[in-house]
């Protein structure tokens, strides 16, 4: 064996460096792709809405429930504010506050996931239905699957709250799901207002 | 560096502020008309554009160093490229610690280019930068300076920023080429230091090929 290879044990040390923090760049990475992707979808809507160029929208005979869809906002936007709070709370070294925050989250964001699929149930087109159905479940169910991912997390997050994990110091595993859950959050604000309202 | 999801407050901030931007839009373009909506959106858009512009622009507070290691210690940072072997910088160290007990800590930032930089192809660059290191610390231990080191970030100000977390450093001192031949003076490195860290910092010209240095006092 080399004197080179006996001097090294392992990977080489990591390169580190306070100019991007290895946390900031991966939620810079992660945040660009999610635009790209968003982009796309909504690029494709965009295109659809600008060549019909229908004089109403949506098009004949379409039509969006708009008012159950700002409901469900409602109680998205509500779970995040339960989301914030049981950060403070954890923060503050309020374990039960934490817990009751998480559920409340866990709970809403639920709700909004099943709010959802029921209005894909009875809103009468399908997504082969035309441009328009497709890019409609296409954002939204994009979406979707974002809440989904979320309550994933949520769920996780939870369950170690309930053991006793997460003090007022140690507690990434709370906040890192409540920024995912804020970012999907901004992410229906955009879809709603563009999709349902505009 | 802005970024609105660097933490959960954060965040929640920013999409508080989303559902303001977002409402203030569809409020206008639904109780006026569409061209409503268009201005108020162009509007917020300016105002929110702005407001980063002046962010980024904002001159960041001034950095104070908590002060480590015993009260007789003199702890030096010295941040050089490839002229730390210059006798009047080894001079320069000694004037600064006497009476104390010196810790000199040397810093040289791995240089590279953008490209290679934001591709993460540092290793050719953090190689190089250690051997200047390992040549620096030869000539300050040969000097009787007792020192040690690493390599830090490209940047210097970043490596200097790293460098004083971890050494927390009563002064810094800056070692460069003479004006014209020195990208870091080109870039203001110095003036940057002296704005950024609340520390005295000398700026100290290194000569190597004339053996020709100067002494520029702190400020």
């Amino acid at each position: 064996m080399s004197a080179h290879a006996e001097a090294h044990h392992g990977p080489p040390a990591a390169h580190q460096s306070s100019r991007v923090d290895s946390t900031t760049l991966g939620m810079l990475l992660f945040i660009a792709s999610e635009i790209m992707l968003f982009g796309s979808f909504f690029t494709a809507y965009f295109f659809v809405r600008v060549v019909n160029g229908a004089p109403e929208w949506p098009p004949h005979p379409f039509h969006l429930p708009v008012f159950v869809a700002g409901v469900n906002t409602i109680v998205l936007l509500t779970s995040s504010f339960t989301m914030h709070w049981a950060l403070q709370s954890i923060k503050r070294g309020n374990r039960a506050g934490m817990q009751a925050g998480l559920v409340l989250t866990l709970a809403l964001g639920l709700t909004f996931l099943l709010t959802q699929a029921r209005e894909y149930s009875r809103i009468g087109f399908a997504p082969h239905d035309g441009g328009f159905g497709s890019t409609f479940y296409g954002l939204t169910g994009l979406h979707g699957a974002h809440v989904f991912v979320g309550l994933t997390l949520l769920t996780f997050a939870t369950i170690r709250a309930f053991r006793g994990h997460f003090t007022p110091e140690e507690h990434w595993g709370v906040e890192i799901p409540g920024i995912y859950w804020h970012f999907v959050d901004v992410m229906w604000i955009v879809v709603y207002t563009t999709v349902y309202i505009l | 560096m802005i970024n609105p999801f660097r933490s959960e407050a954060e965040a929640y901030r920013f999409l508080l502020l989303t559902v303001g931007y977002f409402a203030a839009i569809a409020i206008a373009a639904l109780a006026i008309d569409k061209w409503a909506g268009i201005a108020v959106f162009l509007a917020l858009t300016l105002a929110a554009l702005v407001y980063v512009a002046r962010a980024r622009n904002t001159q960041p507070r001034q950095q104070v160093p908590s002060r480590r290691g015993a009260a007789n210690e003199r702890r030096i940072l010295v941040v050089a490229n490839e002229t730390v072997g210059g006798s009047r910088l080894r001079e320069e160290i000694r004037r600064r610690s006497e009476g104390y007990e010196e810790q000199v800590f040397v810093v040289t930032p791995a240089l590279n280019s953008p490209l290679r930089h934001w591709a993460s192809d540092e290793d050719d660059a953090r190689a190089k930068a250690q051997e200047r290191l390992d040549a620096s610390l030869s000539r300050l231990r040969a000097a009787g300076v007792d020192a040690k080191g690493e390599v830090g970030d490209g940047e210097p100000l970043q490596a200097m920023e790293d460098a004083l977390r971890l050494f927390g450093a009563d002064e810094i001192i800056i070692s460069t080429h003479p004006e014209g031949r020195s990208h870091w003076l080109e870039k203001g490195v110095v003036r940057a230091a002296r704005e950024r860290f609340a520390v005295p910092i000398t700026h100290v010209v290194v000569d190597l090929e004339a053996e020709h240095e100067e002494v520029r006092e702190p400020t």
